[in-house]
Protein backbone atom coordinates (compact mmCIF):
# COMPACT_ATOMS: atom_id res chain seq x y z
CA UNK A 1 0.00 0.00 0.00
CA UNK A 2 1.30 3.58 -0.91
CA UNK A 3 2.41 5.66 2.40
CA UNK A 4 -0.08 8.18 0.81
CA UNK A 5 -3.21 7.62 -0.32
CA UNK A 6 -5.59 10.73 -1.54
CA UNK A 7 -9.06 10.11 -3.71
CA UNK A 8 -10.98 12.33 -4.81
CA UNK A 9 -9.86 15.01 -2.85
CA UNK A 10 -11.88 18.32 -3.12
CA UNK A 11 -11.17 21.40 -1.01
CA UNK A 12 -13.63 23.70 -1.57
CA UNK A 13 -13.34 27.57 0.04
CA UNK A 14 -16.75 29.55 1.18
CA UNK A 15 -16.67 32.94 -0.86
CA UNK A 16 -19.32 35.49 -1.07
CA UNK A 17 -20.13 34.28 -4.82
CA UNK A 18 -20.61 30.75 -3.16
CA UNK A 19 -18.42 27.79 -2.79
CA UNK A 20 -15.07 28.27 -4.55
CA UNK A 21 -13.30 25.07 -5.20
CA UNK A 22 -9.43 25.36 -5.55
CA UNK A 23 -9.26 21.20 -5.83
CA UNK A 24 -11.70 19.38 -7.62
CA UNK A 25 -11.60 15.56 -7.61
CA UNK A 26 -8.00 14.74 -7.52
CA UNK A 27 -6.27 10.92 -6.69
CA UNK A 28 -2.76 10.82 -5.82
CA UNK A 29 -0.67 8.42 -3.64
CA UNK A 30 2.69 8.94 -2.74
CA UNK A 31 4.96 6.03 -1.50
CA UNK A 32 7.98 5.67 0.47
CA UNK A 33 11.56 6.49 -1.41
CA UNK A 34 9.47 8.33 -4.00
CA UNK A 35 10.43 11.78 -4.82
CA UNK A 36 6.87 12.92 -6.28
CA UNK A 37 6.42 16.20 -8.25
CA UNK A 38 3.29 18.38 -8.52
CA UNK A 39 3.55 20.68 -11.31
CA UNK A 40 1.29 23.44 -12.28
CA UNK A 41 1.05 27.26 -12.27
CA UNK A 42 -0.52 29.70 -9.84
CA UNK A 43 -4.32 28.89 -8.87
CA UNK A 44 -4.09 25.32 -9.73
CA UNK A 45 -4.35 23.82 -6.13
CA UNK A 46 -1.39 22.60 -6.15
CA UNK A 47 -0.55 23.95 -2.80
CA UNK A 48 -4.10 23.86 -1.07
CA UNK A 49 -4.03 20.10 -1.98
CA UNK A 50 -1.06 19.27 0.12
CA UNK A 51 -2.10 21.88 2.52
CA UNK A 52 -5.36 19.88 2.57
CA UNK A 53 -2.86 16.70 2.98
CA UNK A 54 -0.94 18.35 6.17
CA UNK A 55 -4.06 20.14 8.06
CA UNK A 56 -2.99 23.44 8.02
CA UNK A 57 -5.63 24.74 5.66
CA UNK A 58 -7.81 27.67 7.33
CA UNK A 59 -11.38 26.86 8.57
CA UNK A 60 -13.08 28.56 5.76
CA UNK A 61 -11.47 25.62 3.55
CA UNK A 62 -13.60 22.73 3.49
CA UNK A 63 -12.04 19.29 2.76
CA UNK A 64 -13.74 16.37 1.20
CA UNK A 65 -12.47 13.34 0.08
CA UNK A 66 -13.61 9.34 -0.41
CA UNK A 67 -10.51 8.58 1.32
CA UNK A 68 -6.97 10.16 2.55
CA UNK A 69 -4.52 8.11 4.13
CA UNK A 70 -1.13 7.82 5.80
CA UNK A 71 -0.06 4.90 6.15
CA UNK A 72 -3.33 2.90 6.60
CA UNK A 73 -4.48 6.24 9.00
CA UNK A 74 -7.29 7.71 7.88
CA UNK A 75 -6.31 11.06 8.17
CA UNK A 76 -9.90 13.02 7.54
CA UNK A 77 -11.12 11.49 11.19
CA UNK A 78 -8.35 11.86 13.03
CA UNK A 79 -8.86 14.71 16.67
CA UNK A 80 -6.75 17.89 16.22
CA UNK A 81 -4.50 16.13 18.85
CA UNK A 82 -3.44 13.22 16.68
CA UNK A 83 -3.24 15.43 13.94
CA UNK A 84 -0.87 17.46 15.52
CA UNK A 85 1.39 14.45 16.39
CA UNK A 86 1.41 13.44 13.14
CA UNK A 87 2.14 16.76 11.48
CA UNK A 88 6.31 17.73 12.49
CA UNK A 89 6.92 14.04 13.17
CA UNK A 90 5.61 11.57 10.60
CA UNK A 91 4.65 14.06 8.05
CA UNK A 92 6.70 17.52 7.90
CA UNK A 93 6.32 20.55 5.15
CA UNK A 94 8.78 23.29 4.46
CA UNK A 95 7.66 26.24 2.18
CA UNK A 96 8.92 29.16 -0.27
CA UNK A 97 9.44 31.65 2.23
CA UNK A 98 12.09 30.26 4.24
CA UNK A 99 12.97 33.56 6.54
CA UNK A 100 9.11 34.26 6.84
CA UNK A 101 8.78 30.56 7.76
CA UNK A 102 10.90 30.97 10.97
CA UNK A 103 10.27 33.09 13.86
CA UNK A 104 11.82 36.16 13.54
CA UNK A 105 11.85 36.55 17.73
CA UNK A 106 13.37 32.95 18.63
CA UNK A 107 17.00 31.43 17.73
CA UNK A 108 17.36 28.81 15.41
CA UNK A 109 18.70 26.22 18.28
CA UNK A 110 15.16 26.99 19.63
CA UNK A 111 13.21 26.56 16.70
CA UNK A 112 14.93 22.83 16.21
CA UNK A 113 14.45 22.41 19.43
CA UNK A 114 10.98 23.08 19.83
CA UNK A 115 9.99 20.39 17.74
CA UNK A 116 11.69 17.40 19.54
CA UNK A 117 10.36 18.76 22.61
CA UNK A 118 6.78 18.35 21.19
CA UNK A 119 7.40 14.98 19.44
CA UNK A 120 10.11 12.86 21.59
CA UNK A 121 10.87 12.32 24.77
CA UNK A 122 14.52 13.81 24.67
CA UNK A 123 16.06 15.49 27.81
CA UNK A 124 17.32 19.32 27.33
CA UNK A 125 21.14 17.83 26.14
CA UNK A 126 19.88 15.26 23.76
CA UNK A 127 17.79 17.72 22.56
CA UNK A 128 20.78 20.24 21.66
CA UNK A 129 22.93 17.57 20.61
CA UNK A 130 20.18 16.35 18.25
CA UNK A 131 19.82 19.89 16.75
CA UNK A 132 23.71 20.17 16.35
CA UNK A 133 23.63 16.76 14.39
CA UNK A 134 20.44 18.01 12.49
CA UNK A 135 22.16 21.32 11.38
CA UNK A 136 25.71 19.35 10.70
CA UNK A 137 23.67 16.93 8.45
CA UNK A 138 21.63 20.22 6.18
CA UNK A 139 24.81 21.81 6.20
CA UNK A 140 25.51 24.50 8.18
CA UNK A 141 29.12 25.47 8.90
CA UNK A 142 29.74 26.08 12.83
CA UNK A 143 26.59 24.14 14.27
CA UNK A 144 27.21 24.79 17.68
CA UNK A 145 26.89 28.57 17.49
CA UNK A 146 24.53 28.93 14.72
CA UNK A 147 22.34 27.55 17.30
CA UNK A 148 22.52 30.37 19.08
CA UNK A 149 21.58 33.13 15.48
CA UNK A 150 18.21 34.43 14.77
CA UNK A 151 16.72 34.08 11.60
CA UNK A 152 17.60 37.46 10.27
CA UNK A 153 21.19 37.34 10.91
CA UNK A 154 21.07 33.87 8.02
CA UNK A 155 20.87 33.92 4.43
CA UNK A 156 18.14 32.68 2.89
CA UNK A 157 19.64 29.92 1.97
CA UNK A 158 21.08 28.84 5.37
CA UNK A 159 17.17 29.63 6.64
CA UNK A 160 16.29 27.12 3.96
CA UNK A 161 18.53 24.84 5.15
CA UNK A 162 17.19 25.03 9.47
CA UNK A 163 14.05 24.74 7.94
CA UNK A 164 14.43 21.47 6.31
CA UNK A 165 16.47 20.51 9.56
CA UNK A 166 12.81 21.15 11.67
CA UNK A 167 11.21 19.15 9.34
CA UNK A 168 13.58 16.44 9.11
CA UNK A 169 14.37 16.66 13.15
CA UNK A 170 11.95 13.30 13.97
CA UNK A 171 13.34 11.47 10.42
CA UNK A 172 9.47 11.97 8.88
CA UNK A 173 8.44 9.36 6.77
CA UNK A 174 6.99 12.01 3.95
CA UNK A 175 7.99 15.82 3.20
CA UNK A 176 6.40 18.26 1.53
CA UNK A 177 8.39 20.78 0.09
CA UNK A 178 6.32 23.82 -1.22
CA UNK A 179 8.27 25.81 -3.76
CA UNK A 180 11.22 25.19 -1.48
CA UNK A 181 13.73 26.96 -3.53
CA UNK A 182 12.15 29.77 -5.51
CA UNK A 183 13.02 32.63 -3.66
CA UNK A 184 16.65 31.51 -3.86
CA UNK A 185 19.34 31.80 -6.51
CA UNK A 186 20.45 29.04 -8.62
CA UNK A 187 23.59 27.96 -6.83
CA UNK A 188 21.80 27.54 -3.61
CA UNK A 189 18.76 26.30 -5.58
CA UNK A 190 21.20 23.20 -6.35
CA UNK A 191 22.44 23.00 -3.27
CA UNK A 192 19.44 22.78 -1.60
CA UNK A 193 17.62 20.41 -3.72
CA UNK A 194 20.60 18.05 -3.70
CA UNK A 195 20.21 18.47 0.11
CA UNK A 196 16.41 16.98 -0.39
CA UNK A 197 17.41 14.37 -2.38
CA UNK A 198 20.25 13.27 0.04
CA UNK A 199 18.08 13.19 3.06
CA UNK A 200 15.12 11.59 0.71
CA UNK A 201 17.71 9.29 0.09
CA UNK A 202 18.81 8.42 2.82
CA UNK A 203 16.31 8.20 5.07
CA UNK A 204 13.62 6.76 2.36
CA UNK A 205 11.27 9.43 2.96
CA UNK A 206 8.54 10.27 0.30
CA UNK A 207 9.02 13.45 -0.83
CA UNK A 208 6.51 15.70 -2.70
CA UNK A 209 7.67 18.42 -4.23
CA UNK A 210 5.51 21.45 -5.38
CA UNK A 211 7.11 23.28 -8.04
CA UNK A 212 6.50 25.57 -11.22
CA UNK A 213 10.16 24.51 -12.64
CA UNK A 214 9.97 21.94 -15.37
CA UNK A 215 13.45 21.79 -15.13
CA UNK A 216 13.47 21.18 -11.18
CA UNK A 217 10.85 18.52 -12.22
CA UNK A 218 13.16 16.97 -14.84
CA UNK A 219 16.13 16.88 -12.72
CA UNK A 220 14.54 15.67 -8.99
CA UNK A 221 11.47 13.58 -9.82
CA UNK A 222 10.65 10.15 -10.01
CA UNK A 223 6.64 10.76 -10.91
CA UNK A 224 5.40 13.83 -11.98
CA UNK A 225 1.47 15.03 -11.46
CA UNK A 226 0.25 17.77 -13.78
CA UNK A 227 -2.38 20.22 -11.96
CA UNK A 228 -4.50 22.62 -13.75
CA UNK A 229 -7.31 24.77 -12.65
CA UNK A 230 -7.57 22.32 -9.51
CA UNK A 231 -7.68 19.04 -11.87
CA UNK A 232 -5.12 16.59 -12.39
CA UNK A 233 -4.36 16.92 -15.71
CA UNK A 234 -1.43 13.94 -15.80
CA UNK A 235 0.13 11.57 -13.27
CA UNK A 236 3.21 9.91 -15.04
CA UNK A 237 6.75 8.86 -14.41
CA UNK A 238 8.78 11.72 -15.06
CA UNK A 239 10.56 10.25 -18.50
CA UNK A 240 7.54 9.74 -19.94
CA UNK A 241 6.22 13.13 -19.02
CA UNK A 242 8.65 14.94 -21.13
CA UNK A 243 9.20 12.31 -23.81
CA UNK A 244 5.37 11.50 -24.48
CA UNK A 245 3.43 13.92 -22.58
CA UNK A 246 0.01 12.42 -22.89
CA UNK A 247 -1.81 15.50 -22.17
CA UNK A 248 -2.92 18.21 -23.98
CA UNK A 249 -2.35 21.02 -21.24
CA UNK A 250 1.30 19.18 -20.48
CA UNK A 251 2.71 19.68 -24.09
CA UNK A 252 1.26 23.15 -24.28
CA UNK A 253 3.37 23.63 -20.91
CA UNK A 254 6.56 22.54 -22.39
CA UNK A 255 6.52 24.40 -25.78
CA UNK A 256 5.66 27.74 -23.43
CA UNK A 257 9.27 26.90 -22.12
CA UNK A 258 11.91 29.55 -23.88
CA UNK A 259 14.14 26.83 -24.65
CA UNK A 260 11.62 24.93 -26.63
CA UNK A 261 10.26 27.81 -28.77
CA UNK A 262 10.69 27.36 -32.01
CA UNK A 263 11.49 30.86 -33.75
CA UNK A 264 10.86 34.06 -31.73
CA UNK A 265 7.17 33.31 -30.85
CA UNK A 266 6.32 31.71 -27.50
CA UNK A 267 2.60 29.78 -28.01
CA UNK A 268 -0.23 32.05 -26.04
CA UNK A 269 -2.48 31.69 -23.53
CA UNK A 270 -5.31 30.36 -25.98
CA UNK A 271 -3.37 27.50 -26.96
CA UNK A 272 -3.64 26.88 -23.10
CA UNK A 273 -6.84 27.24 -22.34
CA UNK A 274 -8.01 25.09 -25.47
CA UNK A 275 -5.12 22.61 -23.84
CA UNK A 276 -6.80 22.38 -20.89
CA UNK A 277 -10.48 22.03 -21.87
CA UNK A 278 -9.42 19.19 -24.32
CA UNK A 279 -7.08 17.83 -21.36
CA UNK A 280 -10.43 17.79 -18.95
CA UNK A 281 -12.88 16.30 -21.17
CA UNK B 1 23.74 60.44 -34.44
CA UNK B 2 22.13 57.54 -35.55
CA UNK B 3 25.78 55.62 -35.61
CA UNK B 4 26.54 55.67 -31.84
CA UNK B 5 25.60 53.34 -29.70
CA UNK B 6 21.74 54.09 -27.88
CA UNK B 7 23.46 53.05 -24.57
CA UNK B 8 27.22 52.83 -23.13
CA UNK B 9 29.30 52.96 -20.48
CA UNK B 10 32.38 53.29 -19.63
CA UNK B 11 34.09 51.62 -16.12
CA UNK B 12 30.92 52.20 -14.24
CA UNK B 13 31.45 52.39 -10.66
CA UNK B 14 28.97 52.71 -7.61
CA UNK B 15 30.28 52.70 -4.17
CA UNK B 16 27.65 52.29 -1.32
CA UNK B 17 28.99 53.73 1.73
CA UNK B 18 27.45 52.65 5.43
CA UNK B 19 28.09 53.69 8.95
CA UNK B 20 30.37 56.80 9.34
CA UNK B 21 28.87 59.46 12.10
CA UNK B 22 30.67 57.75 14.79
CA UNK B 23 33.71 55.49 13.97
CA UNK B 24 34.87 53.99 10.20
CA UNK B 25 32.36 53.70 7.69
CA UNK B 26 32.38 51.05 5.19
CA UNK B 27 32.03 51.32 0.96
CA UNK B 28 30.70 48.62 -0.53
CA UNK B 29 31.57 49.05 -4.09
CA UNK B 30 28.55 47.54 -5.76
CA UNK B 31 30.03 48.08 -9.35
CA UNK B 32 33.32 47.55 -10.27
CA UNK B 33 33.79 49.47 -13.71
CA UNK B 34 31.43 48.29 -16.26
CA UNK B 35 31.69 48.73 -19.90
CA UNK B 36 28.97 48.11 -21.80
CA UNK B 37 27.00 48.92 -25.87
CA UNK B 38 24.16 48.41 -27.22
CA UNK B 39 23.02 48.92 -30.29
CA UNK B 40 19.19 50.42 -31.66
CA UNK B 41 17.10 47.47 -31.79
CA UNK B 42 19.18 44.57 -29.17
CA UNK B 43 18.87 43.06 -26.27
CA UNK B 44 21.19 43.15 -23.84
CA UNK B 45 20.74 40.87 -20.90
CA UNK B 46 22.68 40.97 -17.42
CA UNK B 47 22.59 37.85 -16.00
CA UNK B 48 23.65 37.33 -12.20
CA UNK B 49 22.64 35.97 -8.61
CA UNK B 50 21.49 38.23 -6.32
CA UNK B 51 23.71 41.09 -4.83
CA UNK B 52 25.80 40.75 -8.13
CA UNK B 53 24.94 44.74 -8.74
CA UNK B 54 22.98 44.18 -11.56
CA UNK B 55 19.59 46.10 -10.13
CA UNK B 56 22.07 49.17 -9.37
CA UNK B 57 23.24 48.66 -12.82
CA UNK B 58 19.60 49.26 -13.70
CA UNK B 59 19.46 52.17 -11.38
CA UNK B 60 22.64 53.90 -13.23
CA UNK B 61 21.25 53.49 -16.44
CA UNK B 62 17.73 54.58 -15.66
CA UNK B 63 19.38 57.44 -14.15
CA UNK B 64 17.67 57.30 -11.06
CA UNK B 65 21.39 56.61 -9.46
CA UNK B 66 24.27 58.23 -9.77
CA UNK B 67 27.49 56.67 -10.47
CA UNK B 68 30.29 57.16 -8.37
CA UNK B 69 33.13 56.79 -11.55
CA UNK B 70 32.61 56.66 -15.04
CA UNK B 71 30.79 57.61 -17.83
CA UNK B 72 27.39 56.97 -19.06
CA UNK B 73 25.95 58.02 -22.49
CA UNK B 74 22.89 57.73 -24.18
CA UNK B 75 22.61 57.81 -27.64
CA UNK B 76 26.07 58.87 -27.85
CA UNK B 77 25.61 61.93 -25.37
CA UNK B 78 27.25 61.77 -22.04
CA UNK B 79 24.46 62.28 -19.20
CA UNK B 80 26.11 63.27 -16.18
CA UNK B 81 23.33 62.76 -13.48
CA UNK B 82 25.13 63.95 -10.61
CA UNK B 83 26.49 67.46 -11.91
CA UNK B 84 23.95 67.93 -14.12
CA UNK B 85 21.11 66.62 -13.51
CA UNK B 86 18.71 65.13 -16.62
CA UNK B 87 16.62 67.07 -18.77
CA UNK B 88 13.65 66.05 -19.13
CA UNK B 89 14.13 65.26 -23.22
CA UNK B 90 16.25 61.69 -21.57
CA UNK B 91 13.60 60.99 -19.41
CA UNK B 92 11.63 60.16 -21.54
CA UNK B 93 13.65 58.59 -23.87
CA UNK B 94 15.07 55.78 -20.96
CA UNK B 95 12.28 54.08 -19.43
CA UNK B 96 11.63 51.10 -16.65
CA UNK B 97 9.75 48.02 -16.02
CA UNK B 98 10.32 46.18 -12.85
CA UNK B 99 9.86 43.04 -11.27
CA UNK B 100 6.60 43.02 -9.51
CA UNK B 101 3.88 45.24 -11.34
CA UNK B 102 1.58 45.36 -8.39
CA UNK B 103 4.06 46.96 -5.96
CA UNK B 104 4.75 49.50 -8.73
CA UNK B 105 1.56 50.74 -9.82
CA UNK B 106 -0.34 52.70 -7.69
CA UNK B 107 -3.49 51.11 -6.21
CA UNK B 108 -5.89 54.14 -5.95
CA UNK B 109 -4.98 55.17 -10.12
CA UNK B 110 -7.29 53.97 -12.86
CA UNK B 111 -5.07 52.03 -15.50
CA UNK B 112 -6.80 55.22 -17.96
CA UNK B 113 -4.46 57.64 -15.65
CA UNK B 114 -1.33 55.50 -14.78
CA UNK B 115 -1.02 55.56 -18.37
CA UNK B 116 -1.71 58.96 -18.71
CA UNK B 117 0.50 60.30 -16.11
CA UNK B 118 3.54 59.89 -18.00
CA UNK B 119 2.34 61.97 -20.73
CA UNK B 120 1.49 64.78 -18.75
CA UNK B 121 4.60 65.02 -17.17
CA UNK B 122 7.02 64.70 -20.56
CA UNK B 123 4.79 66.42 -23.12
CA UNK B 124 2.42 68.59 -23.56
CA UNK B 125 -0.03 67.17 -25.31
CA UNK B 126 -3.71 68.13 -24.22
CA UNK B 127 -6.26 65.67 -21.72
CA UNK B 128 -8.00 64.88 -24.38
CA UNK B 129 -4.80 63.65 -26.66
CA UNK B 130 -3.38 62.00 -23.95
CA UNK B 131 -6.83 59.93 -23.31
CA UNK B 132 -6.70 58.82 -26.69
CA UNK B 133 -2.98 57.99 -26.34
CA UNK B 134 -3.51 55.92 -23.15
CA UNK B 135 -6.23 54.24 -25.32
CA UNK B 136 -4.39 53.15 -28.00
CA UNK B 137 -1.30 51.95 -26.18
CA UNK B 138 -4.05 49.63 -23.39
CA UNK B 139 -5.34 48.00 -26.88
CA UNK B 140 -1.43 47.37 -28.45
CA UNK B 141 -0.09 45.50 -25.27
CA UNK B 142 -3.94 43.15 -25.34
CA UNK B 143 -5.94 44.82 -22.98
CA UNK B 144 -9.23 45.80 -23.50
CA UNK B 145 -11.18 49.40 -23.85
CA UNK B 146 -13.62 48.76 -20.46
CA UNK B 147 -10.04 48.15 -18.77
CA UNK B 148 -9.22 51.97 -18.94
CA UNK B 149 -11.43 52.64 -15.84
CA UNK B 150 -10.27 49.93 -13.80
CA UNK B 151 -7.72 49.72 -10.91
CA UNK B 152 -4.28 47.90 -10.43
CA UNK B 153 -6.28 45.43 -7.84
CA UNK B 154 -8.63 44.22 -10.55
CA UNK B 155 -5.87 42.28 -12.82
CA UNK B 156 -4.02 39.62 -12.81
CA UNK B 157 -0.46 39.50 -12.71
CA UNK B 158 0.21 39.30 -15.97
CA UNK B 159 -1.95 41.63 -17.02
CA UNK B 160 -0.25 44.14 -14.38
CA UNK B 161 2.54 43.74 -16.03
CA UNK B 162 1.70 44.94 -19.57
CA UNK B 163 -0.23 47.41 -17.88
CA UNK B 164 3.47 48.50 -16.44
CA UNK B 165 5.06 48.05 -20.10
CA UNK B 166 2.64 50.22 -21.77
CA UNK B 167 3.14 52.90 -18.99
CA UNK B 168 7.45 52.84 -19.87
CA UNK B 169 6.26 52.82 -23.69
CA UNK B 170 3.71 55.58 -23.40
CA UNK B 171 6.37 58.29 -23.79
CA UNK B 172 7.82 56.56 -27.26
CA UNK B 173 11.40 55.82 -25.80
CA UNK B 174 14.52 54.29 -26.82
CA UNK B 175 15.81 52.39 -24.41
CA UNK B 176 13.75 50.26 -22.06
CA UNK B 177 15.37 48.76 -18.68
CA UNK B 178 13.86 45.72 -17.86
CA UNK B 179 14.62 44.31 -14.46
CA UNK B 180 13.23 41.03 -13.86
CA UNK B 181 9.87 41.49 -15.77
CA UNK B 182 8.62 37.92 -16.12
CA UNK B 183 10.11 36.24 -12.80
CA UNK B 184 6.79 36.62 -11.13
CA UNK B 185 4.87 35.31 -13.62
CA UNK B 186 3.51 31.34 -14.74
CA UNK B 187 5.23 30.12 -17.61
CA UNK B 188 2.34 30.55 -19.62
CA UNK B 189 1.83 34.25 -18.59
CA UNK B 190 5.53 34.43 -19.09
CA UNK B 191 5.34 33.66 -22.43
CA UNK B 192 2.50 36.23 -23.62
CA UNK B 193 4.66 39.15 -21.82
CA UNK B 194 8.09 37.72 -23.96
CA UNK B 195 6.22 38.11 -27.16
CA UNK B 196 4.64 41.11 -26.42
CA UNK B 197 8.30 42.56 -25.46
CA UNK B 198 9.30 41.31 -28.76
CA UNK B 199 6.25 42.60 -30.96
CA UNK B 200 7.45 45.77 -29.14
CA UNK B 201 10.90 45.93 -30.06
CA UNK B 202 10.17 44.76 -33.98
CA UNK B 203 7.18 47.74 -34.25
CA UNK B 204 8.86 50.73 -32.00
CA UNK B 205 12.82 49.47 -32.51
CA UNK B 206 13.02 49.39 -28.92
CA UNK B 207 16.48 49.08 -27.51
CA UNK B 208 16.22 46.53 -24.04
CA UNK B 209 18.54 46.18 -21.46
CA UNK B 210 16.83 42.65 -19.64
CA UNK B 211 18.02 41.99 -16.21
CA UNK B 212 17.27 38.39 -15.60
CA UNK B 213 18.30 35.37 -13.43
CA UNK B 214 16.64 32.87 -15.98
CA UNK B 215 19.10 31.41 -18.12
CA UNK B 216 16.19 30.24 -20.54
CA UNK B 217 14.10 33.55 -20.61
CA UNK B 218 17.94 34.99 -21.86
CA UNK B 219 18.77 32.72 -24.16
CA UNK B 220 15.42 33.56 -25.89
CA UNK B 221 15.53 37.41 -26.12
CA UNK B 222 19.20 38.05 -25.71
CA UNK B 223 21.35 39.54 -28.33
CA UNK B 224 24.06 39.97 -25.96
CA UNK B 225 24.53 38.36 -22.60
CA UNK B 226 26.47 39.95 -19.55
CA UNK B 227 26.76 37.93 -17.17
CA UNK B 228 27.75 39.66 -13.43
CA UNK B 229 29.22 38.54 -10.25
CA UNK B 230 30.27 40.88 -7.44
CA UNK B 231 29.92 43.86 -9.18
CA UNK B 232 32.23 42.79 -12.03
CA UNK B 233 30.92 41.83 -15.73
CA UNK B 234 32.77 38.20 -16.03
CA UNK B 235 31.86 37.30 -19.12
CA UNK B 236 30.54 39.64 -22.01
CA UNK B 237 29.56 38.17 -25.22
CA UNK B 238 27.07 37.48 -28.00
CA UNK B 239 24.45 35.26 -26.65
CA UNK B 240 25.61 32.34 -29.49
CA UNK B 241 29.02 32.47 -28.29
CA UNK B 242 28.15 32.47 -24.33
CA UNK B 243 25.58 29.68 -24.89
CA UNK B 244 27.37 27.49 -26.90
CA UNK B 245 31.35 27.74 -24.64
CA UNK B 246 30.76 29.82 -21.72
CA UNK B 247 34.57 30.41 -20.46
CA UNK B 248 34.26 32.06 -16.92
CA UNK B 249 34.42 29.57 -13.96
CA UNK B 250 31.30 31.63 -12.80
CA UNK B 251 29.53 31.32 -16.11
CA UNK B 252 29.84 27.77 -15.92
CA UNK B 253 29.03 27.27 -12.54
CA UNK B 254 26.22 29.29 -13.31
CA UNK B 255 25.10 27.30 -16.00
CA UNK B 256 25.78 24.19 -14.41
CA UNK B 257 23.80 24.98 -11.69
CA UNK B 258 20.59 25.65 -14.02
CA UNK B 259 18.13 22.68 -14.03
CA UNK B 260 17.77 21.37 -17.39
CA UNK B 261 14.96 19.17 -19.42
CA UNK B 262 17.68 17.01 -21.00
CA UNK B 263 16.08 13.93 -22.02
CA UNK B 264 19.12 11.54 -21.97
CA UNK B 265 20.20 12.95 -18.25
CA UNK B 266 16.80 12.19 -16.72
CA UNK B 267 16.52 8.66 -18.34
CA UNK B 268 20.33 7.95 -17.12
CA UNK B 269 19.35 9.40 -13.48
CA UNK B 270 16.12 6.85 -13.67
CA UNK B 271 18.24 3.94 -14.54
CA UNK B 272 20.96 4.78 -11.27
CA UNK B 273 17.93 5.22 -9.22
CA UNK B 274 16.14 1.94 -10.53
CA UNK B 275 19.42 -0.02 -9.92
CA UNK B 276 20.18 0.82 -6.61
CA UNK B 277 18.71 -1.83 -4.14
CA UNK B 278 15.64 -1.55 -2.78
CA UNK B 279 16.84 -1.46 0.98
CA UNK B 280 18.78 1.39 0.35
CA UNK B 281 16.12 3.07 -1.09
CA UNK B 282 13.38 3.05 1.40
CA UNK B 283 15.96 3.33 4.30
CA UNK B 284 15.34 3.19 7.96
CA UNK B 285 12.11 4.60 7.77
CA UNK B 286 10.54 0.76 7.23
Amino acid sequence: MALLEVRNLSVAFETAAGAFFAVKGVDLSADAGEVLAIVGESGSGKSVAMLAVMGLLPPAATVTADAMCFEGRDLLTLTPRQRRDLSGSAMAMIFQEPVASLNPCFTVGFQIEETLREHTDLGAAARRARAIELLTQVGIPAPEERLGSFPHQLSGGQCQRVMIAIATACNPRLLIADEPTTALDVTIQKQILELLLRLQAEHGMALVLITHDMGVVAETADRVIVQYNGRKMEDTDVLSLFERPRSAYTRALLSALPENATGSRLPTVSTFAAAAEDGAA
Amino acid sequence: MTDAPVLETRGIVRDYVSGGLFGGSRTLRALKGIDLRVERGKTLAVVGESGCGKSTLARIITLIDAPTAGELLIEGQPVDVARTGVPAELRRKVQIVFQNPYGSLNPRQKIGDVLAEPLKLNTPLSASARRDRAMEMLLKVGLRPEHFNRYPHMFSGGQRQRIAIARAVMTSPELLVLDEPVSALDLSVQAQILNLLQDLQDELRLTYVFISHDLSVVRHVADDVMVMNLGEAVEYRSRDAIFAAPEHPYTRKLFAATPRIDLPSIRDRVTRKAAMPRATRSGRAR
